[in-house]
């Protein structure tokens, strides 16, 4: 299969960058997106020319490092999948693909498609996490959490960090992210003696990156490779709401 | 004390002051096309109405408050859009996500139609609260005669053509906040089914009710 590809390159952070059109014959339809890219890098090596920098690690859709904006969409056309488990079968002979690294001030460009998506770690620094000791193997059965409950905490915990939900809100707010991680902690026990603290810890720090504010416009969720519910989003404006009144 | 403010600072906080006054102006808006709805039942009846609510001495309390609410709900918001565009940093060269089509339509327009609304207001105030005045008297106690003027802007296409224009907007605006206010202040997603129809219903409820207005008044007024 042909195809054109028109891919953001830009040196270093504060480097203009733009597009740069690359031409490629006989992409197999059973190659990955990233294999895809990876053949193009070889040809370019081989041509004396710098590769394009893009993230990628587990290449299973679990790590949240593959961030590409193609064809606009956030980890490309498909639903609920990241850009690591998109196939070239997905696209025509003679198609265009447009390629971009996440938009958002908060994101900055490292260089061509990376993005240095280190405020979500300071997010989960600034209170993502538990510190109370939650025992072993046994506690668990003495520990009990009811079934939808527990749901719903594993379904805020399948998020795994991407930041397409940034990527994909016009306002890049951080919330669908921010939410997922406050809602997997809140609704279970082990979470509950730190939960006004994390909630008021994360929800500073967001601001302090710089994303944007949410205005319930639901981009976010459509995006999600993980496919994280705009209630949990609800679920951290209430959460907020409890730790105002909490010491 | 200090977590209250952390909350009224943050960007949740804020969104919540957005939501709660949202509500506040869609309670305000509901109980003006209601009163409205008097030009139907008579001249008389609305012109009562009209005299009983600015004699009463509570009036400049609700006035004061609500001229509060809306300008907290304004600048809150204004100054929370102009952060979400700085937060977005495009290159000059690209185009918006497709996912942002995605969101919901009204959604990408509230600070664009609520300027319009909050223009329309001021338009509005100036046609009516402070237009001329035209005494009427009812057993013998005089008061303004608001349905006279009322019908006299109804019956210029022009500013009917305008008032429909502008409520087609305020539609558009209610539909996505109303159900967005539910959504920041905790209670339900804007995905949740009931919600959304409500916030549909509630747009349908206003506008339909402010539009019959204009179209009685054009067609029928003075008759
Ligand atoms: S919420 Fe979804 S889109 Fe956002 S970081 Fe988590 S997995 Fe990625
Ligand atoms: S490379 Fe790990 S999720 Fe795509």
């Amino acid at each position: 299969m042909k195809l054109h590809l028109k891919i953001w390159r830009q040196n270093g952070p504060s480097a203009p960058g733009n597009f740069k059109d690359y031409e490629m014959d006989h992409v197999s339809a059973d190659m990955s997106f990233l294999e895809m890219l990876d053949v193009l890098n070889v040809t370019l090596v081989k041509k004396g020319e710098t590769p394009i920098e893009f993230d990628h690690d587990c290449r299973e859709g679990i790590c949240g490092s593959c961030a590409l904006m193609i064809n606009g969409n956030a980890h490309g056309p498909d639903t609920g999948t990241a850009t690591c488990q998109l196939h070239m079968r997905r696209f025509k002979e003679n198609d265009t693909i447009v390629i971009e690294p996440w938009r958002a001030k908060a994101f900055p460009v490292i260089k061509d498609l990376a993005t240095d998506r280190t405020a979500f770690d300071r997010i989960m620094a600034a209170g993502g996490y538990i510190s109370v000791n939650t025992g072993n193997a046994p506690e668990a059965n003495s520990n009990l959490v009811g079934k939808d409950t527990s749901e719903r905490a594993m379904d805020a915990a399948a998020c795994i960090g991407c930041g397409a939900c940034v990527a994909a809100c016009k306002n890049s707010s951080a919330m669908l992210f921010v939410s997922a991680k406050v809602s997997h902690l809140a609704q279970l026990p082990q979470g509950a003696p730190e939960r006004a603290k994390r909630v008021r810890g994360m929800v500073t720090q967001m601001d302090q990156e710089g994303f944007g504010n949410c205005s319930n416009t639901g981009a976010c969720e459509a995006a999600c490779p993980k496919e994280i519910k705009l209630e949990n989003i609800t679920r951290l404006n209430r959460e907020m709401v409890r730790a105002a009144f909490t010491e | 004390m200090a977590s209250i403010k952390l909350f009224l600072k943050s960007s949740v906080g804020r969104k919540f002051l957005v939501g709660i006054t949202g509500l506040g102006l869609s309670g305000f808006v509901l109980t003006h096309m209601a009163g409205n709805m008097l030009m139907f039942v008579g001249p008389e009846a609305y012109n009562t109405y009209g005299h009983k609510l600015i004699t009463n001495p509570f009036i400049y309390i609700a006035e004061v408050g609500l001229l509060a609410i809306f300008f907290v709900h304004m600048g809150l918001a204004l100054c929370l859009a102009l952060e979400n565009k700085k937060a977005r940093a495009l290159a000059p060269s690209q185009k918006p996500s497709n996912c942002e089509k995605d969101a919901r339509l009204g959604s990408r327009y509230m600070v664009h139609t609520g300027i319009l609304v909050f223009v329309f207001v001021v338009l509005h105030l100036i046609t009516f609260k402070y237009g001329p005045y035209y005494p009427v008297s009812y057993h013998g106690v005089e008061m303004r005669d608001l349905h006279r003027l009322i019908v006299e802007n109804f019956k210029s296409p022009l500013y009917s053509g305008w008032y429909l224009f502008s409520m087609v907007i305020l539609f558009s605006h209610l539909v996505h906040g109303f159900s967005a206010s539910f959504q920041s202040l905790g209670f339900f997603s804007v995905r949740n089914c009931l919600i959304k129809k409500m916030g549909w219903a509630f747009a349908f409820i206003i506008a339909g009710g402010f539009f019959i207005q204009p179209i009685y008044g054009y067609f029928y007024g003075g008759n």
